[in-house]
């Protein structure tokens, strides 16, 4: 067993795009479901429409490709209402089947061959790159150390990725130490006893979704950036892992679903490297190497399940502020 | 059934220093402590929020018990299930939402014996011998029925079980002021066919006209305790529960 | 709840004059802040509240009473916007309230708390009393991403805040959670907060349920200070004394109706209202009519008679059900 090859293929997910855009969509969830206890899961939905929004705007429109991100975060915001206004009012465990619902419809409409010329159904889109690329100020090259190595282009991503986590959570900070914040502890915890101080429950929650979804978008923008935008990537498997990093790492903070994501990204690729390195070596005999990588999403459903048994607070979370333990 | 027996029955239900609340850090009940011998009829008073409810339910299981026993015919059953204290022989008549009412009195009688629908003959025939209304509409449905009426039903499909402990959840709220009188004069009928009762009332008046033994409740412990009539005639009891009202000041 | 909680402290001053004509149930006020018409609430066949008219005076504390199961905690539901009545109009102020919703009805200025206590514990008790606040910017999103907009304004309301949780003794417990506070403290904390937003009517759900008697002193002294600060007070208890002791007017609901109201002293002597209470025959001993206990004279009238009685009346209702069907 290489363990230098391992290790080496592990520690670059610690700033791997994909760890950026979880976290950012996972910030998201943080708003919906940490702070305001919305059951959102449907925010796969959300970060499919930030991703294709992107795309097409560029490959059908010829938009700019910061319009791109721009129109992704307004449709991210058509699309919280159109959910919002009907389920809102909903029991939370009603809202939870009716998001769910909402994302796999959303993935479905960009798998159809009907809109094919704009979402290229199942194969997705891809080649959108250049205006991203030509906006990128680091010259030509390749830079970094060991595993940290990139050209312009990975860097460029990584960098801009960072800096659109770095707002999201510093707005997050924000709104949560602020009356608005105070509010939506409220909600999460008694909305009668926030109705009888005068607030309007209904439109707190909503702007909740909006927000929240904005950043599950900008994630999906993110995830884009230096691939493809596949339909099959936003299905609801991706919402139970964005609620796994949630929790990992404490719902109602602001480093939690940051942290988390991380986390959840390095252990992934440390599993994908280990398991079938444990295989060719002999020590799982009963499974070949391709079952051995598919074994880690088990682990990550039974991780799961611990977490939100054992330690429901995560990493940072606070077991004091739970309103959803006993 | 009055005072002579309750020195000699045994003890059917016995609460000792419970502790129990709804919320976390806080407690309704503080300490509080009852005794039920066979065949009495005990009537629990006391101010809203002082525990009285949260006292029945905790015999039933439905509420966390922190601290304390509570037994039934000697049998330890602090922090059973309700629906293994149904076997064992607790019957509880809630206050609100007590029938199903989209079944029929005769189904909803039903429901109470699932456990042990075998006696179900012969326990529609006590229950209907008390309560003669219910034989004549056993097809009617329940939500049909008038307040009052509900409770009687309530009441026999927890009598339906052979319950070793009827628990009765203030059976004169919401009632009229007749239907009051009627309702006490059911629940005295039902005791002395036998049943062991113990009944949490707001009416405290005729709560302790008609019980054997009394406990007044206040901020979640037992704070007097006595023969019905002792405490209807007691001047401390008087001045707190009873005599604001009908009399020209206490 | 023992008599001995009720201040000493000079008996406060009782407004009178507040009705127009003869007391009755449903009488005219000469000056009411909320006036209710021909209000229903069924559930599932059963009426909970069947006010044919209320009006509540202004500037008063009023007490509404009655047994458990009247539809008291029903009715203020309905005042407040947190239930939908299947018939009935009413109006605060001169405004009406049908289909306004809980939260601008507490933004007009009448607030309610809540029977069983809805003090949030997962925020503090100064976090609770700046939620209780109105008006402040930074509650709006948009303004909330830049604290130079709404800190002053959260100063002065934690200033606001700490005032009145000195006055309500708490002010020593500002920084813990509120899930930690005492039933009775968390009650006080619901009353507090509620007075944050500077309310014209205050409507409280049994304030003094469950609370030590220590404090019921207290919590009867801050209601009457509410009347000296120019609020209504309209509230919801059991304890009698406490009730003729503070009470300006009393409207008594039974089985969903109000079944007479006036000042204290006159209501408690209403046979109606006695009756509601303590069940329909005062003079009877149920003991001695259940055979129970040997009693020295004859009762008068027997089980069978009685529970003839809850029949016929029951028929007598179902009669009259079925003429307002056939009339409808």
């Amino acid at each position: 067993m290489d363990w230098g090859q391992i290790l080496s293929n592990t520690v670059v997910w610690l700033i791997s795009p994909e760890s950026i855009a979880y976290g950012l969509a996972a910030l998201g969830l943080a708003v919906h479901f940490g702070y305001t206890g919305l059951l959102n899961f449907g925010q796969a939905g959300f970060m499919a429409i930030g991703a294709y929004s992107y795309a097409i705007s560029i490959l059908s429109f010829g938009l700019p490709w910061w319009v791109g991100i721009l129109i992704g975060i307004v449709a991210s915001t058509v699309f919280a209402f159109i959910l919002g206004i009907p389920t809102l009012r909903l029991r939370a465990d009603y809202l939870a089947i009716v998001t769910i619902a909402a994302a796999e419809i959303v993935r479905l409409l960009f798998t159809t061959q009907v809109f094919d010329e704009f979402t290229n159904s199942a194969d997705g889109l891809g080649n959108y790159h250049q205006g991203f690329r030509d906006a990128n100020p680091i010259p030509e090259g390749t830079y970094g150390f060991g595993p940290f190595t990139f050209n312009e282009n990975g860097w460029w991503v990584r960098i801009f990725g960072i800096a659109l986590l770095v707002i999201a959570a510093l707005i997050v900070w924000l709104i949560m130490r602020s009356p608005w914040g105070r509010v939506l502890k409220g909600i999460r915890e008694d909305e009668d006893a926030v109705r009888a101080l005068g607030k309007n429950v209904f439109s707190y929650k909503m702007q909740s979704l909006v927000i929240g979804g904005a950043f599950g978008a900008l994630g999906g923008v993110v995830l884009a950036l230096p691939s493809a935008v596949v339909p099959s990537v936003y299905v609801t498997s991706l919402t139970f892992f964005l609620y796994t990093i949630l929790l990992l790492g404490g719902a109602a903070t602001v480093f939690g679903p940051i942290v988390g994501s991380i986390v959840f990204w390095v252990i992934m690729a440390f599993l994908s490297n280990v398991l079938p390195a444990l295989v060719n070596v002999g020590a799982l005999p009963f499974m070949n190497t391709i079952q051995a990588s598919t074994l880690r999403f088990i682990l990550v459903g039974a991780a799961l399940m611990l977490i939100v048994i054992f330690r429901p607070q995560g990493i940072f979370g606070n077991k004091k502020e739970l309103t959803f333990v006993k | 059934m009055s005072d002579t027996t309750t020195t000699a029955a045994p003890l059917v239900v016995e609460v000792k220093d419970l502790t129990a609340g709804y919320l976390p850090g806080v407690n309704i009940l503080n300490s509080c402590s009852l005794t039920a011998a066979k065949g009495e009829l005990i009537g629990i008073i006391g101010p809203n929020g002082a525990g009285k409810s949260t006292l029945l339910k905790a015999i039933f299981g439905q509420v966390k018990i922190r601290g304390g026993h509570i037994m039934l015919n000697g049998d330890e059953i602090t922090g059973l299930a309700a629906n293994k204290l149904v076997a064992k022989g607790v019957g509880f008549v809630p206050q609100n939402n007590n029938v199903f009412p989209s079944l029929s009195i005769e189904e909803n009688l039903q429901m109470g014996l699932y456990q042990n629908p075998k006696i179900y003959a012969e326990r529609l025939e006590f229950v209907t011998g008390i309560f003669a209304e219910l034989g004549k509409r056993l097809k009617q449905r329940a939500g049909s029925l008038s307040g009052g009426e509900r409770q009687m039903v309530a009441m026999s499909r927890a009598l339906m079980m052979d319950p070793a402990v009827l628990l009765l959840d203030e059976p004169s709220a919401g009632l009229s002021p007749v239907r009051q009188d009627e309702a006490f004069i059911r629940v005295s009928e039902i005791n002395q066919a036998g049943v062991t009762t113990i009944m949490v009332e707001q009416n405290a008046r005729r709560c302790l006209q008609i019980c054997d033994r009394g406990y007044v409740l206040d901020q979640g412990r037992d704070a007097y305790e006595g023969p019905g009539r002792d405490l209807l005639n007691d001047p401390k009891v008087i001045s707190l529960y009873l005599g604001t009202l009908g009399e020209d000041a206490a | 709840m023992s008599s001995n909680a009720i201040p000493r402290t000079g008996a406060p001053v009782k407004s009178t004059g507040l009705h127009k004509g003869e007391i009755a149930p449903g009488v005219a006020k000469v000056d009411p802040i909320i006036v209710a018409h021909g209000v229903t609430r069924t559930f599932g066949g059963l009426k909970a509240v069947d006010v044919d008219h209320v009006e509540i005076p202004r500037n008063a504390i009023t007490a509404l009473i009655g047994p458990n199961g009247a539809g008291k905690t029903t009715f203020f539901n309905l005042l407040t916007g947190f239930d939908k009545p299947n018939t009935g109009t009413w109006s605060f102020n001169g405004r009406s309230l049908s289909g306004v919703p809980a939260y601008k009805v507490a933004r007009l200025g009448l607030v309610r708390t809540f029977q069983l206590t809805k003090a949030l514990g997962l925020l503090t008790v100064l976090e609770n009393m700046k939620l209780g606040a109105s008006g402040q910017k930074g509650e709006n999103f948009f303004l909330s991403l830049i604290p130079g907009l709404w800190r002053g304004q959260e100063e002065a309301f934690e200033a606001r805040a700490l005032d009145l949780l000195a006055r309500f003794k708490l002010d020593a417990k500002s920084e813990d959670y509120a899930a930690s506070l005492s039933g009775g403290q968390r009650k006080l904390l619901e009353m507090a907060r509620a007075l944050m937003s500077e309310p014209t009517l205050v409507m409280l759900d049994e304030p003094m349920a469950g609370v030590n008697p220590a404090l019921t002193q207290s919590l009867l002294e801050h209601i009457l200070d509410l009347k000296t600060q120019g609020m209504t007070v309209l509230f919801v208890e059991h304890d009698m004394q406490m009730v003729m002791h503070i009470a300006d007017w009393v409207i008594v609901m039974a089985e969903g109706r109000v079944v007479a109201e006036g000042p204290p002293s006159t209501v408690m002597k209403d046979p109606a209202v006695i009756d509601a209470y303590l069940g329909a025959h005062i003079d009877v001993d149920l003991g001695v009519v259940t055979g129970r206990v040997k009693g020295e004279t004859d009762p008068g009238i027997t089980a069978e008679e009685i529970t003839a009685e809850g029949i016929a009346e029951e028929e007598a209702l179902e009669e009259n059900k079925g003429k307002k069907e056939a009339n409808k």
